[in-house]
């Protein structure tokens, strides 16, 4: 598990990429916001929680075809099946991998994009602990998605309306953890429920999304 | 004889095809009956004669959420006893609750307009309706994405039984994060009846006409995709031969 995970991640740096576009993307996205909705301050502080979230979701979403796809074309993830290894723990470590490449970057960077829409201090704390208990959730089931739509060749925007659905409730409770922190409100409540998601989708969705990717290499 | 039997499809044909035309008329006559029925009601002293649209927006919804719970039971038994039958049912179902989806939203939007002076509002049930709506939309999109049967039948009876999960999930989520001003149920078994009779009684009539109908159109869309099943495979024979 571990040399797989070292390949996974030796791969996405050495393909270029991989740690920085996502980034980029966040980037790119936080700056376009204030054109879009100007740029004071009080226009732009009730939604920074929301931009931040949805900008980490897009920037999770664009990645997640690498997922598996590569390893499709290849041949190599018929090996991993064949593999001693139990498919359930390459999904899992396949997604780690993914998060590790996109979600940590993205929050080690968050608090610098949460200075550039005005998210005050004291709501910096929230937005670092939501999205590192959020992103792993969302790492997790873009692998059952990408795992569900490998064999499909325009398989894209159809992974997107499979995947952002799923996404809402981690949404909802990232988003209001760090709003709460924004107003100086108990921030328990949204961050258990964050917590319990990404535990159950760490739990379950290894199963799904091998079973689904068995289905795929029949 | 058991349940079971019916996961044969030369079975399910016969049965389906001698119930269905007294399905049919049932579901018409419910539904027809209970519309006109509603229709005839008196106006409500506070919403006037925007009442009426309960008689839609009520059995809707409810086949809405009834349909996906069918598909996942039909997904359930496809994914552990691999009856055909079962799946194609699934697959037949998902755009009927995709369409009883959208006259619940759609009946909704219009009685909202003049009840709440807004077509739409982010309350918790219009949400989860339409996160519900999302998750039909994209089971029914892997469906016709896949071109392997059997591969997608698979692919979609699991995206089914997590999706599942993370609808209800989200149904509750949304409370958290908006008060709602949809009102509660109208017809509750526990706290005794908040609805009076003269609008009760057709309500119930359109529930039904609206699980007939539901019923007769999920034993012809069954019924189009075994022939549908049949065809492909006498294709594939006449290609080998």
């Amino acid at each position: 598990m571990i040399a797989l995970l070292r390949r996974d991640l030796t791969l996405a740096v050495r393909a270029g990429g991989g740690f920085g576009l996502g980034v980029a993307f966040f980037l790119i996205l936080c700056a376009l916001v204030p054109f879009g909705v100007g740029p004071d301050t009080t226009a732009l502080q009730p939604i920074a929680p929301g931009i931040l979230w949805l900008g980490a979701l897009l920037a999770c979403l664009l990645s997640l075809d690498r997922i598996f796809a590569l390893d499709h074309e290849d041949g190599s993830l018929d090996l991993l099946a064949t593999s001693p290894l139990p498919l359930e723990g390459a999904v899992a470590v396949k997604a780690l991998a993914h998060w590790i490449t996109t979600g940590l970057p993205l929050i080690l960077a968050a608090p610098l994009f949460g200075i550039l829409l005005h998210l005050p201090g004291q709501a910096i704390p929230p937005l670092l602990v939501s999205l590192l208990l959020g992103t792993p959730a969302l790492s997790m089931l873009g692998a059952f998605g990408a795992a569900i739509t490998v064999g499909l060749r325009r398989g894209g925007l159809l992974l997107s309306l499979l995947v952002l659905p799923l996404y809402i409730p981690t949404l909802i409770f990232g988003t209001e953890m760090i709003r709460r922190g924004q107003e100086g409100g108990a921030t328990a409540t949204p961050l258990l429920f964050l917590a319990g998601i990404t535990a159950g989708t760490l739990a379950v969705i290894p199963f799904a999304a091998a079973a689904a990717l068995r289905v795929n290499l029949r | 004889m058991s349940i079971w039997e019916y996961a044969n499809p030369v079975k399910f044909m016969r049965t389906s095809g001698a119930i269905l035309p007294w399905v049919v008329a049932g579901a018409a006559v419910c539904t027809v009956t209970g519309l006109v029925w509603g229709f005839l009601t008196p106006d409500d002293f506070r919403q006037g004669s925007t009442v009426k649209i309960v008689f839609l927006h009520v059995p809707a919804a409810m086949m809405a959420i009834n349909i996906w719970v069918m598909m996942l039971v039909a997904s359930l038994i496809w994914l552990i006893r691999r009856h055909h039958v079962s799946a194609l049912a699934a697959k037949a179902a998902a755009p009927i609750g995709a369409v009883m989806t959208l006259i619940g939203l759609i009946t909704g939007a219009v009685w909202g307009q003049p009840m709440w002076g807004t077509w739409w509002e982010w309350d918790p049930r219009l949400t989860s309706f339409l996160i519900l709506f999302l998750f039909y939309i994209g089971y029914i999109a892997l469906w016709s994405a896949i071109e392997d049967p059997d591969s997608a039948a698979d692919l979609t009876a699991v995206l089914c039984l997590v999706g599942s999960v993370f609808a209800l999930l989200s149904r509750y989520a949304v409370f958290f994060w908006n008060q709602g001003l949809h009102q509660g149920a109208s017809l509750s078994v526990q706290s005794g009846e908040r609805m009076s009779a003269v609008y009760r009684y057709p309500l119930y009539l359109t529930m039904l006409g609206f699980g007939l109908l539901f019923l007769s159109l999920l034993l012809i869309r069954t019924r189009t995709e075994i022939r549908r099943r049949r065809l492909a495979a006498l294709q594939a024979r006449e290609m080998r031969a």
